[in-house]
């Protein structure tokens, strides 16, 4: 499966999200995580998408997205010139025995402990998709009762910014 | 819109002043000062609760006629028919909840045929939206994917910009529909009417002029083919692209081929026209493209009913492809070489180019035209004009209607064998002669359709060719045509069955004919159906002039009669064998070197 990071830049209008998420679901392609939020030019929001292009050229969802009318801007961005993150909340039970193991694990992850109880912990952690993946691999085997998981954001390295071109039309 | 009203603002023109004490406007006035601004001269429509401020306001219009229809969805067709047959934008009106969802099928109808449409819709109070009020759905969600763009207006003083950014957008770049969601309150509510608005759509900028090096390529590869074909479709009809495309045709020399939506773009009676291509179309259409080099696709969009299966369509051929939908462009068929633009704009810088590239190496197309001539000369359409069961040949019917009627007359078909043979034995020579449901397929379109065009053009002799089973969808129109003094000419083909369905089951079910029996017709010369409804009778109800056909030789007079009548609309039943079938056909799913030119008959053609 191949996956593709695309962030839109779009006017926040009601209903944004629907006519996004809806010309997805239409066209057959699969959202394989969604992020959205506010930006730095008010009235815009950031949708990043995380989409599954398997035998669909990925040039047909960006064309369809440029379709639409409240979509200023789509880029591709690539692992390896931009930054992507992800972030999860996960609760995992803990006792007298394996509480020292769990926060020795959560430290070497450069995650934190965000709540603490008798027999659970709940620990935030930030990070790319492989990191995330590899603490939870490594919380598996002490019993995990819940996660909350973000979609992946992501932002472009160096100075140049999404919405730099659109705002001087 | 007409060339004396006030264009929408583009973007740039919303930078002009303000007047510095603009009127106070109930939002319903709004609408109404912002439709005839906006250059709007008719509108179709039915009130109902949430809409009812605005008509209180339309009442008073001069400047707007309105016309009432039966049903919404008749209003959504009309304002098809009218966009279609003059190029202007179409606005249909209904009130929230099944008014809006009415509208449904025909906003839907125009989303696939990329014609211009406005619909305007009431929605309950703001107040009220979200608690399962009467009358209330949620209408812009509903038409989401089958809208260009959709609006919801819950304050007065928006609604001159949405209703300006709707019909820019509904009306440039690939036209489209666009919903206006207008709640009640604010129709209730006053506010300043400030025009010109601001248009404020910094994610719509359609690109209309193509890219030079791209129209360089183009010319290149046209002269270094030796098996070209224009593959014309709906996009010519629509950016108003004919005449630049008979002078880019007759610069080349190649041959056209014209699509479903595309019939009349070329003119038919043109030495270089090979027809309708796709699953009824002419076999030299249908080959000339599978035997092509390189398809010119202008304005078409590689339509499953023109390639049938993919992988076998126009095998050895490149591809120039020319929209204005970025999204068209390999959608379906790589395009060797992409051209975004506005077809006539492509088209104006094309000619040159070809010129210029032409002028040192002209290209030769005798051998290929002497192979399109043994095709064409070999496969003429053609029918059985004495059907076995002693009935009419529907083909004839249609092909005398188009004969006794000529060019300037607007032909509105409704979906199935009768749109088929109206597509290929009336002879077209201007584009908005015919209207139809390509995309959509939608039964039902052809009265009101027609009944959109008569208003549109009310010079014109406007016919719709209806089925009887699309009759049966949307003649309540007749009643709007009658009392508004819109005189179209309805010929039902009336097979007594849903013929195309028929087809389909003799040639691919067995011959088990599930379902598809009307009971309007006859069953052949000498055995009647029950023949409900009766359309003469229904006719007479509805104040037309119902006429029935049954003999050759009654076939002329009733369509001349029906010419000369303007009183009041026509209804003539032709009373047709079921048993007529469309020829050519490639049956679906298999590469279009399997056409058929009549059943079990495959022309020769040169497999390469």
């Amino acid at each position: 499966m191949t996956y593709h990071v695309l962030s839109l830049l779009v006017e926040d209008k009601p209903g944004l999200l629907t006519r996004v998420a809806g010309l997805f679901a239409r066209r057959g392609f699969n959202i394989r995580s969604l992020a959205v939020g506010t930006t730095e030019v008010e009235g815009l929001s950031r949708i990043t998408v995380v989409v599954e292009v398997e035998g669909l050229p990925l040039e047909q969802i960006t064309k369809q997205l440029n379709k639409l009318i409240n979509v200023l801007k789509i880029v591709e961005l690539d692992p390896s010139s931009s930054v992507q993150r992800e972030h999860m909340l996960i609760k995992v039970r803990v006792d007298n025995a394996t509480r020292s193991q769990i926060l020795e694990a959560t430290n070497l992850f450069r995650a934190r402990v965000v709540d603490v109880a008798t027999d659970s912990l709940v620990i935030e952690v930030t990070g790319d998709t492989a990191k995330v993946e590899a603490l939870l691999r490594v919380l598996e085997p002490y019993g995990i009762k819940e996660i909350a998981q973000s979609g992946l954001l992501a932002i472009g390295r160096g100075s140049k910014s999404i919405s730099e071109r659109v705002l001087k039309n | 819109m007409t060339s004396e009203s006030t264009p929408a603002p583009t973007p740039a023109a919303s930078a002009a002043a303000t007047p510095s004490d603009p009127p106070v406007l109930t939002g319903s006035g709004a609408i109404l000062a912002s439709l005839e601004k906006l250059g709007i001269t008719d509108v179709f429509g039915l009130p109902g609760g949430a809409i009812m401020p605005f008509y209180d306001e339309l009442m008073a219009s001069t400047a707007i006629r309105h016309i009432l229809v039966r049903h919404e969805q008749g209003a959504g067709h009309a304002a098809e028919g009218y966009a279609a047959a003059s190029g202007k934008l179409g606005v249909c009106i209904a009130t929230s909840g099944p008014g809006a969802t009415n509208l449904v099928t025909a906003i839907a109808d125009a989303h696939m045929d990329s014609v211009p449409l406005l619909a305007i819709t009431g929605q309950v109070f703001s107040t009220s939206m979200g608690t399962d009020a009467f009358q209330e759905v949620d209408i812009t969600g509903i038409t989401m994917p089958i809208t260009k763009h959709s609006f919801l207006v819950t304050k007065p003083e928006d609604i001159p910009g949405v209703l300006a950014a709707a019909v820019h957008i509904a009306t440039s770049g690939r036209p489209g529909p666009v919903l206006v969601d207008v709640t009640k309150d604010a129709q209730q509510k006053k506010a300043p009417f400030i025009w010109p608005p601001k248009i404020d759509l910094p994610g719509y900028r359609p690109v209309t002029k193509a890219h030079g090096k791209q129209i360089q390529a183009a010319a290149q590869l046209l002269v270094e083919s030796r098996k070209p074909v224009l593959y014309v479709g709906g996009g010519v009809v629509r950016s108003g692209a004919h005449r630049e495309l008979l002078a880019f045709a007759e610069a080349t020399g190649a041959p056209v081929v014209t699509t479903l939506m595309a019939r009349g773009a070329f003119p038919d009676s043109h030495r270089q026209n090979l027809g309708m291509p796709g699953m009824h179309g002419t076999v030299p259409a249908v080959l000339s493209l599978q035997e092509s080099d390189l398809l010119v696709a202008i304005g078409s969009r590689f339509d499953d009913r023109v390639t049938g299966k993919v992988s076998e369509f126009a095998p050895n051929a490149k591809v120039i492809h020319i929209d204005i939908d970025p999204a068209e462009i390999g959608k379906i068929r790589h395009a060797d070489v992409p051209i975004v633009g506005d077809a006539r704009e492509v088209l104006l810088d094309l000619l040159p180019a070809y010129r210029a590239a032409a002028k040192d190496q002209a290209p030769d197309y005798t051998d290929w035209w002497n192979r399109l001539e043994t095709l064409r000369s070999q496969y003429p359409l053609g029918y059985t004009d004495d059907p076995d069961d002693g009935l009419l040949a529907p083909q004839w019917v249609i092909e005398k209607i188009g004969e006794l009627s000529g060019p300037e007359a607007v032909y509105a078909a409704g979906v199935g064998q009768h749109q088929m043979w109206a597509a290929q034995f009336i002879q077209y020579e201007r584009p908005g002669a015919w209207l139809n449901s390509g995309g959509a397929g939608t039964m039902g379109y052809a009265v009101p359709a027609a009944m959109g065009a008569k208003v549109a053009q009310p010079d014109r002799l406007v016919w719709a060719i209806d089925g009887d089973g699309c009759f049966q969808m949307t003649n309540q129109e007749l009643a709007t045509c009658t009392i508004n003094d819109i005189p179209i000419k309805v010929a039902v083909i009336n097979n007594s069955s849903l013929g195309m369905v028929r087809q389909w089951q003799t040639l691919f079910y067995d011959g088990r004919h599930s379902f598809t029996d009307l009971e309007t017709g006859a069953k052949s010369a000498d055995e009647q159906t029950r023949m409900v409804p009766d359309f003469v009778k229904m006719a007479d109800a509805y104040g037309a002039l119902g006429i029935r056909v049954t003999k050759p030789e009654e076939v002329e007079p009733a369509i001349k009669l029906a010419i000369e009548t303007n009183d009041r609309p026509v209804v003539i039943d032709f009373i047709v064998s079921r048993d007529a079938m469309v020829w050519p056909m490639v049956p679906q799913g298999v590469g279009n070197s399997s056409v058929q030119y009549a059943r079990d008959h495959a022309p020769d053609w040169d497999e390469e």
